[in-house]
């Protein structure tokens, strides 16, 4: 069973009436692991949100297995998508169970509310993410890489077909970014779609089995991270000199960054 | 496909037992953590009413005639004799009755708004609601209104100033910016009543003084049917909007990527937690503190969540117990409104759990 294509077509996003994504075309790749990467404000995480209905488009559709997402009823959307926003709250002394058994919001009713099968799920999901033996702990005791790896259980919870996460890694040591990536790597090896934006370009190309590299709102590269992550890509997209090496024990490339750009430095 | 590229595997942070087996021993776990939070809903729901109910025979024992707890208890089942039953039955406890449903309105009132707007300065006191519903009723009074249109003019101001407070935050809801918007608002509230009361008369700004103080002293029964009414409705609404509530409290971004509407559930929460403060202010006057302190306390009793319910219990308890301190325990002649006795009260049992809990946690 493969996941429902999720595909933007001709999408622009915005927080106000000038778009931050121009007229962005994108089918991600079911079932695979695909990476957003790009500079600050090129609009990477702004693309996260547009596709994961969080932002509606100023212009262009989403479109979940073929069907407009802004059409679809938002409890159907989140039984298909699974959402990991970039600052999620964690209510005050709350325990990991209760907060992972929220995201079985989207599965339950008004008068039905928590059943054994919800139970089961739950398990699986801290099972998967290697959180259960935290299930009773509070999450304001939690460290950092614990505390992501909990919010990716309450996504997983949902029983999403598509995962989109924003700089799920972002504030976590080198250790624990390796943690949570690995969890992601076991979840698309399941069949599920993974999309996620990271900053660092060398776990990007380690992790990913699509690269997609935005600058300015625009997609200026996507494919396999071999062929994408070139020197040239790197100065478009980043404004910095790099070389670009190759992990002799992976093959995948690795990214020593250099110098500014000159285009950057006189702009 | 990935197997071919694949990095060589880190040293293992995920427990590859964990993952593989027992997950019906995770299962179990969860179900015994559910358990534990069900028992301490119970026990925390029950030692509350069992105060509440302490509280409830000494309210309709002590006065000017003081009875025992077994001829209040006598009067109630219909077995006293006349004049016990006449002073428990008609004297005592339609005041008992609105002290506990003011209280339960209040707390409720409080922590579903704290609950939405996730923050917990913005109770109704805080953010002009109280303030507005009192403006309004003080104007009403000071143009000689009584009875239901003081009610309705405190249901409008609330509305209005909730209202207010909602659009003037915007984007910055769950943040500090509904706090300063509803504190402007509750100022501007405040200077309205200062003008309601410079233009009423002698008589009726007494009146209106005193009602602003914020006592339970004299219900109706048509006062009390309509608190009542109001209380079921916001109890329904914190039992049937569990789930969204639950939702609610992830963040904005999260709740809707879970399927929730979180907008529509914050405007729906405000508004009935508009009309049971508006309710509660319009019978009994704005009592301190009640709708403020109400929420964290239930929060720290139940550990967690919007603990809508235990707040009116909560709530039902201060407004009670302050009642009774006003009456019986206040020193002098006159006796004070419930309204001055609620902070006092409140605001010490709040910092007492509050340094209790930071206390656990440094020997934890």
């Amino acid at each position: 069973m493969t996941a429902p294509l999720l595909r933007a077509e001709g999408l622009s996003l915005g927080y106000g009436r000038e778009p931050i994504v121009h007229d962005v075309d994108l089918d991600v790749a079911p079932g695979r692991f695909t990476v957003l990467v790009g500079a600050n404000a090129s609009g990477k995480s702004t693309l996260l949100r547009g596709l994961a209905r969080l932002l509606p488009p100023l212009g262009g559709t989403v479109t979940l297995g073929g069907r407009p997402l802004s059409a679809l009823p938002t409890r159907e959307v989140a039984r298909t998508i699974g959402v990991l926003p970039q600052n999620p709250v964690a209510p005050e002394g709350i325990v990991v169970a209760d907060l992972v058994a929220r995201g079985r919001y989207p599965h339950q009713r008004i008068f039905r509310g928590r059943s054994s099968d919800d139970d089961a799920v739950v398990a699986g999901a801290l099972a998967a993410t290697g959180t259960a033996s935290l299930a009773d702990r509070r999450v304001d005791e939690l460290s950092g890489g614990q505390r992501q790896r909990v919010w990716i259980a309450m996504a997983l919870a949902q029983q999403p077909r598509i995962l989109l996460l924003d700089e799920p890694t972002s504030a976590l040591d080198v250790a624990h970014q390796v943690e949570v990536l690995d969890v992601l790597r076991a979840e698309a090896a399941r069949g599920t779609t993974v999309v996620l934006v990271i900053h660092d370009l060398t776990l990007a190309a380690r992790y990913a089995e699509e690269l997609v590299v935005l600058a300015e709102g625009r997609i200026v590269a996507r494919g396999e991270p071999g062929d994408v992550l070139t020197a040239e890509t790197v100065e478009r997209a980043f404004g910095v000199e790099a070389r670009v090496l190759t992990d002799p024990d992976t093959g995948r490339p690795v990214i020593l960054p250099g110098a500014l750009a000159g285009v950057i430095s006189t702009a | 496909m990935s197997a071919a590229v694949a990095p060589p595997a880190t040293p293992a942070p995920v427990g590859a037992a964990e993952a593989l087996g027992a997950r019906g021993a995770v299962a179990a776990i969860i179900a015994a953590a559910r358990t534990r939070d069900r028992m301490r809903a119970v026990a925390v729901a029950g030692i509350l009413v069992a105060v509440i109910g302490a509280l409830s025979i000494a309210a309709l024992a002590l006065g000017a005639v003081a009875l025992a707890p077994g001829e209040v208890v006598g009067a109630l089942l219909e077995s006293a004799e006349g004049g016990a039953r006449f002073i428990v039955l008609q004297l005592r406890l339609p005041r008992l009755l609105l002290a506990l449903l003011v209280g339960a309105a209040l707390g409720l009132s409080g922590a579903l708004l704290q609950a939405v707007v996730r923050n917990p300065l913005a109770s109704p006191d805080v953010v002009g609601v109280t303030g507005g519903a009192s403006a309004a009723a003080v104007l009403a009074i000071a143009a000689g209104a009584t009875g239901a249109a003081v009610s309705g003019a405190a249901l409008l101001g609330a509305a209005i100033a909730v209202a207010v407070v909602l659009l003037a935050s915007g984007r910055g809801v769950a943040g500090a910016r509904f706090i300063v918007v509803g504190i402007a608002v509750a100022f501007l509230a405040q200077g309205v009543l200062g003008y309601a009361l410079s233009r009423a008369s002698m008589q009726d700004a007494a009146s209106a003084y005193y009602w602003l103080v914020g006592s339970v002293g004299s219900p109706s029964t048509s006062d009390l049917g309509v608190l009542g009414a109001v209380v079921a409705v916001g109890i329904s609404f914190a039992v049937l909007a569990r789930c969204p509530l639950g939702a609610q409290q992830l963040g904005d971004d999260t709740a809707r990527s879970l399927g929730a509407h979180p907008v529509g559930i914050r405007v729906a929460a405000a508004a009935v937690s508009t009309v049971l403060a508006a309710a509660a202010v319009s019978v009994a006057g704005p009592l301190a503190f009640v709708a403020f302190v109400a929420g964290p306390i239930a929060r720290r009793l139940r550990g967690a969540g919007p603990a809508a319910l235990t707040a009116a219990l909560v709530g039902a308890v201060l407004v009670l117990a302050s009642d009774l301190v006003a009456q019986h325990l206040m020193p002098g002649a006159l006796q004070p409104p419930a309204g001055l006795v609620t902070g006092a009260i409140g605001a010490p049992l709040l910092l007492w759990l509050l340094i209790r809990r930071s206390r656990l946690e440094a020997i934890a």
